[in-house]
């Protein structure tokens, strides 16, 4: 067995392999713990988290579509007292970076949120800039690029830790929306959010999810995914933490050969509470079989 | 403890009217699984990435786990076309179940909801009765619930028993006598039917544990999908709702906003 490096860097962290989890399918690992060794992933990334507790949507909050789901969770959260209280200690036990998705329903919210997090022990902040703007009437702040941008800096400036940024692939020109968070001075970005669906139950003529709208994730959305992260990397210079219906290693390394330097796998953990540590496994085992020294090498090679 | 794995089927059994049994063999999710509890089962069509939650019927013995279960959809209609010999994914046990309080157990069953009380009759010691709710007399279970004591009828359609619903016929054996003196509800079945049980033992003064359904994407707790509403804020979410898969599906009636 050849020797591999799998370990890669995202904003001066380095992560002993590229793969994380996607926020808000994982919890905070708690749950998740009972059946992957937390110590096996290059980082848990935890459910967005507000400065105050949130109550989320009404149910039904999820629906099964082909390939992939839809969800509505609405962001339902402890608020930032709870979670530095009871999961970032829980988390620090493991030996496993530490990333906390970030999300508010103001500028002032997320600025503050971030500010709360600034003596905590954690290695990265990622910015869910897809959560519903409530002052702007709900349109989300991730789809303007002056907003993005705005939010960027003022949390940049706020944050202690690198700030990923987290894009919604709603949008017409992903490339131009990681322009505008890079030039906010973003550390990164991750990519991407669900895509907005519905579903409707011709027998009841209803809606599934409560929500009438929800974010479509799973493999039905991995071939847009990697399209966009693709774009994405070809616009910017920062790394990219590509996820979109990863489920496999060879999932995984599609998103690394786009051009992202890690990976988040999300709904493929409600199939398989081990999916993540698999697909980190299946990511070393390609590099020995296809004699590749260095993950970072595959970084961006299918140009 | 909760585990995820692949199991044999050991018996399948088409009991009518789109009821379906299947019995697999698990011995260490068997050990730990409690009546109340359910287990996450998987489609081999990994194109329904979602877990299908059915709870625990009985345990049967011998390391096997029984499930009861409707076909309503894709899911469960894979399910139906297995034979024994071959395998299903499964995720369990999961869910608190049904607490044991030493006192007399009156179970309320309504269509799928009836399985679960099965291995609760079985363990709660002192069972008072079941009554059990159908559509119609194309009844299922019912001998198994005779075994262990005396069971009331009801169906939407009257064709057998009290015509109407659990309620209905819980509220008719009181009026002929059926005492509710030191009770505790246990309760399983259609929203309508569970909110029903929560106004009757709040007009009664009495104790009511109610499994609630709600549509799941993890099963284990993390995802935020199968919440309920709570009366007072829950010690994990912070908020005014708990997880239907991890601090349910089993509520003390009391605990829970069906409104
Ligand atoms: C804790 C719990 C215990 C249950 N126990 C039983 C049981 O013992 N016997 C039984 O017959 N049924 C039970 N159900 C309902 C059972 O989960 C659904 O009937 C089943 O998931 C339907 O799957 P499908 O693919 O056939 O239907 P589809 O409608 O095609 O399913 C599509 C999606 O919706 C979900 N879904 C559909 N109906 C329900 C429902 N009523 N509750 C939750 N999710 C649903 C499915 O899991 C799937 O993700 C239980 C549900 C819960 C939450
Ligand atoms: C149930 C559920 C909850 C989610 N919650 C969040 C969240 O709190 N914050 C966030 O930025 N993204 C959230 N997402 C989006 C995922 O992190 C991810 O971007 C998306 O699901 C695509 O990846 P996947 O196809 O691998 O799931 C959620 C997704 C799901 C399915
Ligand atoms: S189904 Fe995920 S929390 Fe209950």
């Amino acid at each position: 067995m050849s020797q591999v490096n799998t370990e890669v860097s995202i904003a001066g962290v380095t992560l002993k392999n590229p793969v994380t989890v996607a926020s808000g399918t994982f919890g905070s690992g708690q749950e998740f713990s009972a059946f992957v060794d937390l110590n096996r992933l290059g980082a848990v990334t935890t459910k967005g988290v507000a400065v105050e507790p949130w109550a989320g949507n009404p149910t039904p909050r999820v629906a099964e579509t082909p390939s992939g789901m839809l969800n509505a969770i609405g962001l339902q959260n402890p608020g930032i007292d709870t979670f530095l209280k009871r999961d970032v200690p829980f988390l620090r036990k493991f030996d496993t970076k530490i990333i906390v998705n970030v999300c508010g329903h103001s500028e002032d919210e997320y600025v503050e949120c971030v500010r709360r997090l600034a003596d905590a022990d954690v290695d990265l902040l990622e910015i869910n800039i897809s959560c519903p703007n409530v002052k702007a009437g709900g349109i989300t702040f991730g789809t303007v690029p002056e907003v993005a941008q705005r939010i960027t800096r003022r949390c940049r400036e706020a944050a202690r830790q690198p700030v990923i940024m987290k894009l919604s692939p709603n949008v017409t020109s992903i490339a131009e929306m990681a322009k505008a968070v890079e030039a906010g001075g973003a550390d990164g970005i991750s990519l991407i959010n669900t895509l907005t669906g519905m579903k409707i139950n011709v027998r009841t003529r209803t809606f599934a999810l409560a929500n009438k709208t929800g974010g479509l994730s799973g493999p039905a959305i991995h071939p847009v995914a990697v399209r966009m992260v693709y774009e994405a990397a070809h616009a910017v210079k920062i790394p990219i933490i590509g996820m979109g219906g990863i489920a496999t290693a060879e999932d995984a390394l599609e998103m690394i050969l786009a051009g992202a330097t890690c990976v988040s796998v999300g709904t493929a953990n409600f199939r398989d509470p081990a999916a993540s540590v698999r697909v980190a496994d299946g990511i070393r085992e390609y590099l020995e079989q296809t004699h590749t020294a260095d993950i970072k090498d595959l970084i961006g090679a299918v140009k | 403890m909760a585990l995820q794995t692949r199991v044999k089927i050991t018996k399948t059994a088409d009991l009518g009217e789109g009821i379906f049994e299947l019995v697999f063999s698990c011995p260490v999710m068997a050990e730990s699984a409690r009546p109340g509890q359910f287990v996450n089962v998987y489609c081999d069509d990994a194109s329904r990435m979602l877990p299908r939650p059915i709870s625990i019927c009985e345990l049967p013995g011998d390391g096997q786990i029984r499930l009861v279960y409707r076909v309503v959809g894709a899911g469960t209609k894979e399910l139906a076309g297995k034979h024994p010999g071959d395998g299903i994914t499964v995720l369990g046990p999961l869910g608190n179940g049904y607490p044991f309080e030493g006192k007399r157990a009156v179970l309320l069953g309504g269509g799928v909801g009836i399985p679960p009380l099965l291995e609760l009759e079985k363990q709660i010691g002192i069972p008072a009765a079941a009554f059990l709710g159908y559509r119609s007399d194309k009844t299922f279970l019912l001998d198994d619930f005779r075994k262990y004591g005396a069971v009331y009828v009801s169906s939407d359609d009257g064709s057998i028993g009290v015509k109407g619903t659990v309620i209905t016929a819980l509220e008719r054996a009181v009026s002929d006598g059926f005492s509710l003196e030191g009770a505790v509800l246990y309760a399983c079945g259609p929203g309508p039917m569970l909110k029903g049980v929560k106004a009757f033992t709040e007009n009664n003064g009495l104790t009511a544990y109610i499994s609630l359904e709600e549509r799941m994407a993890c099963g284990i707790g993390a995802c935020l999908g199968c919440v309920c509403k709570t009366m007072e804020v829950n010690g994990h979410s912070g908020v005014k709702n708990a997880r239907v898969c991890k601090d349910g599906p089993v509520f003390d009636a009391r605990e829970v906003d069906l409104s």
